[in-house]
């Protein structure tokens, strides 16, 4: 049991933070804020974060309810058993903060939405050239060996967000989320200082697009043909859109500074659909719908034909909430 | 999480870790006791699949290496890097020389970052505070209380320079974007390689620290010592491992080489021979598949020679490894092995477990040291030279570097346009899935025997066995509970003081 925590009252605020269908990089990016982390523990004691600390589940369910101030968890919920930590952090906690693109948007695992838990199942477990797997067997839910049963958690049909399953009391974007801008949300948070609670109020970005916070050069020039960045140098400097590479800047929301875009490589639209937007893919066909150099509606049909990925680039980070249809 | 109503058979107890702690990703281990009191069977389960092999399918190709990151986000670089490799295999690009160095000075600065978290937020945590000490303080914030503020600066000084150094090359800290096929996405500027040197040169002196630390803190502990040598945690399997034409360790490239449990060379291949020699089985209870070396076949989780069962660790590299590239670290590579084996040529290999936390701070070292001689390189700055426009028609690749936590294999199949068929990965950690299992019984058998009392602290004796494997992260080396004054202020949105709390 994390033997000081539990029934202590020594003032200090109790966080948590838990990851889900995710891949520790929020977990990394929390610890990004630096050497105010330092500030942070001051106020704050850490009591579940699998990552860096042996708090186990049975310590958590063992919590009172609303034990804890803040939670924060990341990743999607493709998992029975995701969900069910969701719902018990959600009993255990006052403030729950679904932390980074997968939380929010179900994130690059939604990518498989559009993909059968049995199409999945059979690449992963039958078809890959280094499978040898005659038997057919498969990961099962219970699965009985001598001295009793073994559980999995059920794999969910697709990528669900956190606040699919339970309510939400703000939401932080990004992939992973900015260090500046987790250290904004704290604060904010902590203090009181945003609006409304339990309705997954988006926190930790700025209210305009990626290109307001670009610093290379628009031109004000149409795209004459959508091109791929290995196949040509771009030129330093000059917006990459224009260029003809696909960038997700118009239809994402600012906050993180333009930072893949200092490595002269498009942005990829991890913080999400703009402010008062849901839909990030129609937030991009629309942009794009102004961008193109197409004289007739035809040749904008045939330039939007030669986009070689439409979902996985208007939706890398967003499925979950497109309202486009899953796979069944 | 294990539910009341799971059916334990009739004379078994079953004792649950869940989750795993301080590691990278998830993890469950069921023991089972029987009547007893002695170790049954053990069990570690993977509980959790998110079937990024599928749904990379349908993908362009050079998408992959800034969407296989999202696989690991504590050692992105890896995905990034060995995805960046398969898709110049499948467009047949030719990379220039700067191009390679400026890969390969990115990825063995990261190894730096990467390695100095997992030391002193993984492994150190069980050695500085004890294995069996208070749960709530065996975490990096109580190592550092207790080592104190000055080491602890060193630390976060060497994770922050890292992520700096990253973010000049890939623009974000975490997740980097600038692998492409054929290349860079951009040349590195004088100014830039300047401060990377500073960074380099600070990190070659952190790592002679952090060896030094080491053999203070771990190896001059007479119990420690015993524990690594004698305690439960020792498997004699193959090793696996990346090297250069000198069979010396390479992270970044060259062919993989498999030794067996005497040192003697099982076989050496390159990245797109890969399929001839690993296959995958599938478990029902896991969600995570279990390699083997085809050659040797599938014996079950068992050790030896006649046994599948290998490992990709820092150790299994210097295993395979005839020395290290780097004279400080190929000092400390002759000591390891002479420490361990009693042959300074690093012939014999070295099965103990918990000897891979060693292993990893000499690959620190080494890892310091390639990165200040390659930013040393005349060509690294070439103004043209950081990529190739790719022209050829893509069709298959295999992208292979080494991961912290053990040999990546990314593996393409494309159309003519350059949209993925089939996607093959073979993640670091998935290498030493089999090995992982075994090492968790062979703790739980030798710790848990009837009449001990199973401990919080003794199952953290197990969960040490994996800890040795997959370095989790434990980034929280920026919490520095230390001496210097703190003030926080909690203000509201126009700046006014709400409250504020200082410590003492």
């Amino acid at each position: 049991m994390g033997a000081n925590v539990q029934g202590q009252t020594n003032g200090k605020l109790k966080i948590g933070m838990y990851w889900a269908s995710s891949c520790g990089g929020c977990d990394i990016s929390l610890l990004e804020i630096g050497p105010r982390i330092l500030e942070l523990i001051q106020i704050a004691d850490v009591v579940l974060w699998p990552c860096v600390a042996d708090f186990k589940y049975r310590d958590v369910a063992d919590y009172p309810d609303g034990y804890m101030d803040v939670c924060f968890y990341n990743g999607g919920i493709r998992s029975s058993e995701q969900e069910e930590i969701a719902r018990l952090l959600r009993q255990k906690c006052k403030t729950l903060i679904g932390y980074g693109a997968c939380a929010v948007g179900g994130g690059i695992p939604a990518l498989a939405n559009f993909k059968s838990r049995a199409e999945i199942y059979d690449v992963v477990y039958h078809q890959n050239p280094t499978i040898d797997n005659r038997e057919r067997v498969e990961p099962e839910p219970l699965h009985e060996v001598p001295q009793g049963e073994l559980e999995l958690p059920e794999f969910y049909p697709a990528v669900l967000r956190l606040k699919d399953v339970v309510p939400v009391d703000y939401e932080i974007p990004g992939c992973p989320p900015q260090a500046d801008r987790v250290w904004e949300s704290i604060q904010a948070v902590v203090s009181g200082a945003v609006p409304s609670r339990n309705a997954a109020v988006r926190v930790g970005c700025f209210d305009k697009t990626v290109c307001d916070e670009c610093s290379r050069e628009k031109k004000l020039v149409k795209i004459k043909a959508f091109r791929r960045h290995h196949q040509f140098r771009p030129e330093p400097d000059w917006c990459l859109l224009e260029q003809g590479i696909l960038c997700m800047g118009p239809a994402t929301r600012s906050g993180c500074g333009a930072l893949c875009l200092k490595a002269d490589v498009a942005c990829e639209g991890c913080y999400g659909p703009p402010a008062n937007a849901e839909d990030q893919g129609t937030c991009m066909v629309g942009a794009l719908g102004a961008l193109l150099d197409a004289p007739t509606e035809d040749r904008a049909r045939e330039m939007v034909a030669e986009i070689a990925d439409p979902t996985g680039t208007f939706y890398r980070f967003s499925l979950s909430s497109s309202f486009m249809k899953l796979a069944k | 999480m294990t539910t009341a109503h799971t059916k334990t058979s009739e004379g078994y107890r079953r004792i649950s870790i869940d989750p795993v702690t301080r590691l990278e990703g998830h993890g469950k281990i069921d023991i089972f006791l029987d009547a007893e009191g002695n170790v049954a069977e053990c069990y570690f389960q993977v509980p959790e699949l998110r079937g990024f092999e599928k749904f990379c399918e349908g993908r362009p190709v050079e998408e992959l290496p800034r969407i296989t990151p999202r696989i690991c986000g504590v050692c992105p670089e890896a995905h990034h890097m060995a995805s960046a490799k398969a898709c110049d295999a499948v467009y047949g690009a030719e990379l220039p020389l700067t191009a390679k160095l400026l890969r390969e000075l990115q990825y063995n600065i990261f190894y730096v970052t990467d390695h100095t978290t997992h030391f002193y937020a993984l492994g150190g945590p069980d050695f500085v505070m004890g294995p069996k000490s208070d749960p709530a303080l065996r975490n990096i914030i109580g190592v550092i209380g207790k080592v104190g503020l000055q080491i602890g600066g060193e630390v976060i000084k060497c994770r922050s320079w890292g992520h700096e150094a990253a973010a000049i090359f890939g623009g974000k800290p975490v997740n980097p974007v600038n692998a492409i096929p054929g290349g860079v996405s951009k040349p590195l500027k004088a100014e830039e390689r300047s401060r990377l040197e500073e960074i380099c040169r600070f990190m070659v002196g952190f790592a002679q620290f952090t060896l030094q630390l080491l053999h203070d803190v771990v190896l001059s502990n007479k119990e420690y010592l015993d524990l690594i040598l004698n305690g439960p945690y020792c498997h004699r399997t193959y090793s696996m491992g990346l090297v250069d034409e000198k069979n010396r360790t390479n992270f970044y490239d060259g062919k993989v080489r498999v030794v067996d449990p005497d040192g003697k060379e099982l076989c050496k291949y390159s990245p797109s021979e890969y399929v001839q020699h690993i296959a995958e089985r599938v478990e029902p209870w896991s969600y995570l598949k279990v390699p083997y070396l085809k050659q040797v076949g599938w014996k079950g989780f068992v050790d030896g020679k006649e046994s599948g069962v290998y490992r990709a660790t820092p150790q299994s590299r210097l295993n395979v490894a005839d020395g290290l590239n780097s004279p400080l670290a190929q000092a400390a590579y002759e000591e390891y092995f002479e420490t361990l084996t009693g042959d300074r040529s690093g012939k014999k290999p070295v099965h103990h477990t918990l000897a891979i936390h060693w292993a990893r701070v000499i690959e620190l070292l080494n890892a310091a040291e390639r990165s200040l001689e390659l930013v040393r390189h005349p060509e690294i700055t070439h103004p043209e030279n950081y990529r190739v426009v790719c022209e050829k028609t893509p069709n298959e690749g295999v992208g292979i570097v080494e991961a912290p936590r053990g040999t990546l294999t990314h593996h393409y199949v494309t159309d003519e346009r350059g949209i993925v068929k089939k996607a093959n990965l073979i993640v670091g950690t998935t290498n030493n899935h089999a090995a992982i299992c075994m090492s968790i019984k062979q703790a739980a058998q030798g710790l848990i025997t009837k009449g001990v009392e199973v401990t919080e602290g003794v199952l953290n004796m197990v969960e040490m066995a994996f800890r040795a494997y997959d370095p989790c992260f434990g980034c929280a080396t920026h919490s520095l509970p230390g001496q210097m004054p703190l003030t926080v202020r909690v203000r509201d949105v126009d700046g006014t003081v709400l409250s504020e709390r200082s410590r003492d």
